[in-house]
């Protein structure tokens, strides 16, 4: 207890470094007023990292599709997504005559309100969290991601219309059945960990790439990829992208939605996807650290230096890594998002009772089944407690011998080269597929017939 | 948990009692506000999401009381899973969309009588009585301490609330089911054609 | 806390009493007034609400310190009554899909067979 209070009563430098440059004292009022600017803010933040999403997805599905995607609305048409905003926005607000009223303009916000609540829970750095003090941070997520489905069920049955009712009816059945994976698989997480904080999470994960949850035990490692799969379902991501199947029911939910209120849809889906992306980056791969243990090292030292005088370098120190922190915890997000598209543009679309039975049938028990093992495995073999760097030396092996947890140093180091190997394997087969393949460009279809033109045209 | 989030950073606590009791009072009116459109919406769809708006208002009147766990555990289960039960509810058994049922006018006014009738008697209840004040005060929510009360003092009824849960889904989906198709109905068998001539 | 005008300012558990009672009375005439059977079951959630918040404000403002240390029975009771709850819905949403596939309606004036 009095670990986690000492490490979170330093945690908010932010706000008073602000208030102090602007001359107000901090009192409730002037904290609350920061709350709200800081809240108006992330709204930005959010549209701007869906706008970068879209544009990437279009990118990533050209690409793979062997084409190019985006590319006349700036440099390598990075600004498309700003021209579709604004397209959007100028768009005619059509409602249907049918449908209700209320229940229909009440859904996109809905939908995309609990995306936006579950931002004050993400570890973005050790300082720069919006609220380092929610101390059921992880299962706050949890609820707002459930929350969402509401709005999505309440889209397709105000839109009045069949095939809105049929995707919000899968939606409902598929998020549902999604969310029991999903918990279990963070409860295996948190188990390990010891906390359903994310900032703590962030820290117990400080000492280099053997100390990331991920490679405390083998169940947590699988829990991972069970995590990875429900997260698919419930952000409505291919292969599980039934209750928007483009192929089947015109647009499903929102097939009634145009304009700005189908942007809200796509903001609250894209941020669905930055949040599970940051779930899984915090809670099983390290949150803002590198591999190395170097930001954890350096943070320990520039919190004790920042402890005796905060003022000046130090500030400036601390905030740099909170800076160096985000970046880390971005990218990590952002791959995580990369896979997720990787796969949307990869494998075919399964039928509603296939989805439900890969979730009753074969998530769930094996999510079961790693729970009842990390509980076993957690019981034999306990895991080393504390923060790296600041309670043990997490690179100094001898020390986890002497201190009796000789057999968890073990499986950590082998699940980080298991860990390592699989994923530079997979680099690898993809840097070696594409640099063998660029010269191997297949024909897909006969040549056109206006290939071999005809002497008789005229061209033009 | 207001007082202690603007405690802990060093901020004075006289202050600290007007933000949260702001922050008391829109959550208030907005369960307020939502449990009276339950009452008085005719549509039952728009009921259900005056009912959504009500959970979620008691959801944040539980981070006021320090409760926050137990505001997570509402959002996810009542929210996001009961309510979701009473959408799937209305919409598997209502034939139009905009079905209404209108209540006899005399059995209105007799509900709001009694109703009002009770609420004064609560509310002069509430103020007669003196409670007894021992506040809990932390500095940050235990969850810990919650996990350990849940599997430590109240282990029996947890173990219990499992089982229950178990029958219940059992029970659940058998009487969801309904009479399966190559059932034979209990009625009295027809007569064949060839039956009839003779009978 | 005794009979007085409640400090509008500094909140206390009679607010939050004065709401668990009205959310109460509220989810009384929902269940008395609704013909349709899931608006009675909505009825019955807003009262188990009612409860709720009833017990963990006692939590909060009445019953926080033991001999123990902290005391948590409130918001382990509220957890229960949250699992309960969601439980009874299921059955009772199961019952009311029986009912619909008998009488065709979901209206509960029709369920009189066995008056008269």
């Amino acid at each position: 207890m009095l670990m986690v209070s000492s490490l979170l009563a330093a945690t908010s430098i932010v706000e008073p470094l602000i208030l102090e440059q602007l001359g107000l004292e901090r009192n409730a009022l002037w904290v609350t007023a920061y709350m709200v600017v800081l809240a108006a803010m992330f709204l930005g933040v959010i549209s701007l990292i869906a706008m970068f999403c879209i544009w990437w997805e279009r990118k990533v599905a050209g690409h793979m599709q062997a084409r190019i995607g985006p590319n006349r609305v700036g440099p390598i048409g990075i600004l498309q997504s700003l021209a579709d905003g604004m397209k959007l926005l100028l768009k005619e607000d059509l409602t249907p005559g049918v449908a209700d009223h209320f229940l229909y303009r009440l859904a996109p916000y809905l939908a995309f309100a609990p995306v936006f609540a579950a931002f004050i829970a993400l570890p973005f750095g050790p300082n720069l969290t919006v609220e380092p003090r929610l101390n059921v941070g992880v299962f706050w997520i949890l609820a707002m991601l459930s929350v969402e489905v509401m709005g999505v069920i309440l889209a397709g049955w105000a839109s009045n219309n069949k095939w809105a009712i049929y995707g919000a009816m899968r939606e409902a059945c598929q998020m549902v059945s999604y969310e029991i994976p999903l918990g279990i698989s963070i409860i295996v997480g948190v188990m390990t960990a010891g906390t359903l904080n994310m900032v703590m999470l962030g820290h117990i994960q400080g000492g280099g790439i053997h100390t990331w949850l991920i490679y405390r035990n083998p169940f947590v490692f699988l829990a991972f990829f069970v995590f990875f799969v429900a997260s698919l379902a419930s952000n409505k991501r291919a292969p599980f992208d039934l209750p928007e199947s483009e192929s089947e029911l015109v647009a499903g939910f929102h097939t009634e939605y145009s304009g700005l209120r189908w942007s809200f849809f796509f903001f609250a889906e894209y941020g669905a996807m930055f949040i599970v992306g940051g779930i899984q980056a915090a809670l099983f791969l390290g949150g803002w650290h590198d591999p190395f243990g170097l930001l954890g090292w350096w943070y320990q030292k520039a919190l004790a230096n920042y402890t005796i005088d905060p003022t000046g370098m130090n500030v400036a120190s601390l905030l740099l890594l909170n800076v160096i922190g985000v970046g880390i915890f971005v990218t990590k997000a952002l791959g995580i998002i990369f896979v997720q598209m990787w796969l949307r543009w990869t494998l075919p679309r399964p039928r509603i009772d296939q989805v439900l039975y890969a979730c009753v049938k074969v998530l769930l028990p094996m999510a079961c089944v790693l729970l009842l093992g990390a509980a076993v495995w957690q019981w034999l073999i306990p895991e080393r407690p504390g923060i790296p760097w600041k309670d043990y030396q997490p690179w100094d092996l001898a020390d986890w011998f002497r201190a009796g947890y000789g057999a968890a140093g073990v499986t950590q180091l082998v699940l980080t080269l298991v860990g390592i190997g699989m994923f530079s394997a997979v680099v690898g087969w993809v840097m070696y597929a594409a640099a063998t393949g660029r010269n191997n460009k297949q024909r897909l279809t006969e040549p056109a017939p206006l290939d071999r033109v005809p002497d008789n045209l005229v061209k033009a | 948990m207001m007082g202690a989030i603007l405690g802990q950073g060093g901020v004075e606590l006289t202050d600290a009692g007007t933000v949260s009791a702001v922050l008391f009072y829109v959550f208030a009116l907005l369960t307020g506000g939502a449990a009276l459109a339950v009452v008085f919406s005719r549509n039952i769809v728009r009921t259900a999401v005056a009912l959504l708006f009500t959970l979620a208002g008691v959801a944040g009147l539980y981070f006021l009381l320090s409760a926050e766990f137990l505001a997570a555990v509402q959002l996810v289960v009542y929210a996001g899973g009961t309510l979701i039960l009473i959408v799937f509810g209305v919409m598997l058994t209502s034939k139009s969309q905009f079905a209404r049922f209108e209540p006899k006018l005399g059995e209105v006014i007799v509900a709001m009588s009694v109703g009002v009738i009770l609420l004064f008697a609560l509310i002069l209840g509430i103020f007669h009585t003196t409670f007894a004040s021992n506040a809990l005060s932390l500095d940050e929510y235990p969850v810990a301490k919650l996990g350990q009360v849940l599997l430590g003092d109240y282990l029996v009824p947890f173990e219990l609330i499992s089982v229950l849960l178990l029958v219940v889904m059992i029970g659940a989906a058998y009487l969801a089911k309904g009479r399966r198709r190559d059932e034979p109905r209990t009625e009295k068998p027809t007569l064949s054609r060839a039956a009839r001539q003779w009978s | 806390m005794n009979f007085g005008p409640m400090i509008l300012s500094q909140v206390g558990l009679q607010h939050y009493l004065v709401l668990a009672a009205f959310m109460f009375v509220c989810g009384l005439m929902s269940i008395l007034t609704k013909r349709n059977a899931i608006g009675i079951l909505m009825g019955v959630e807003l009262i188990l609400n009612a409860a709720n918040v009833n017990v963990v404000a006692f939590n909060r403002f009445s019953h926080g310190i033991g001999a123990g240390g902290l005391r948590l029975d409130g918001q382990v009771f509220a957890i229960f009554v949250i699992v309960l709850a969601a439980a009874e819905a299921a059955v009772a949403l199961a019952i009311f899909l029986n009912f619909y596939n008998n009488f065709s309606t979901i209206d509960v004036e029709r369920a009189k067979n066995l008056r008269g």
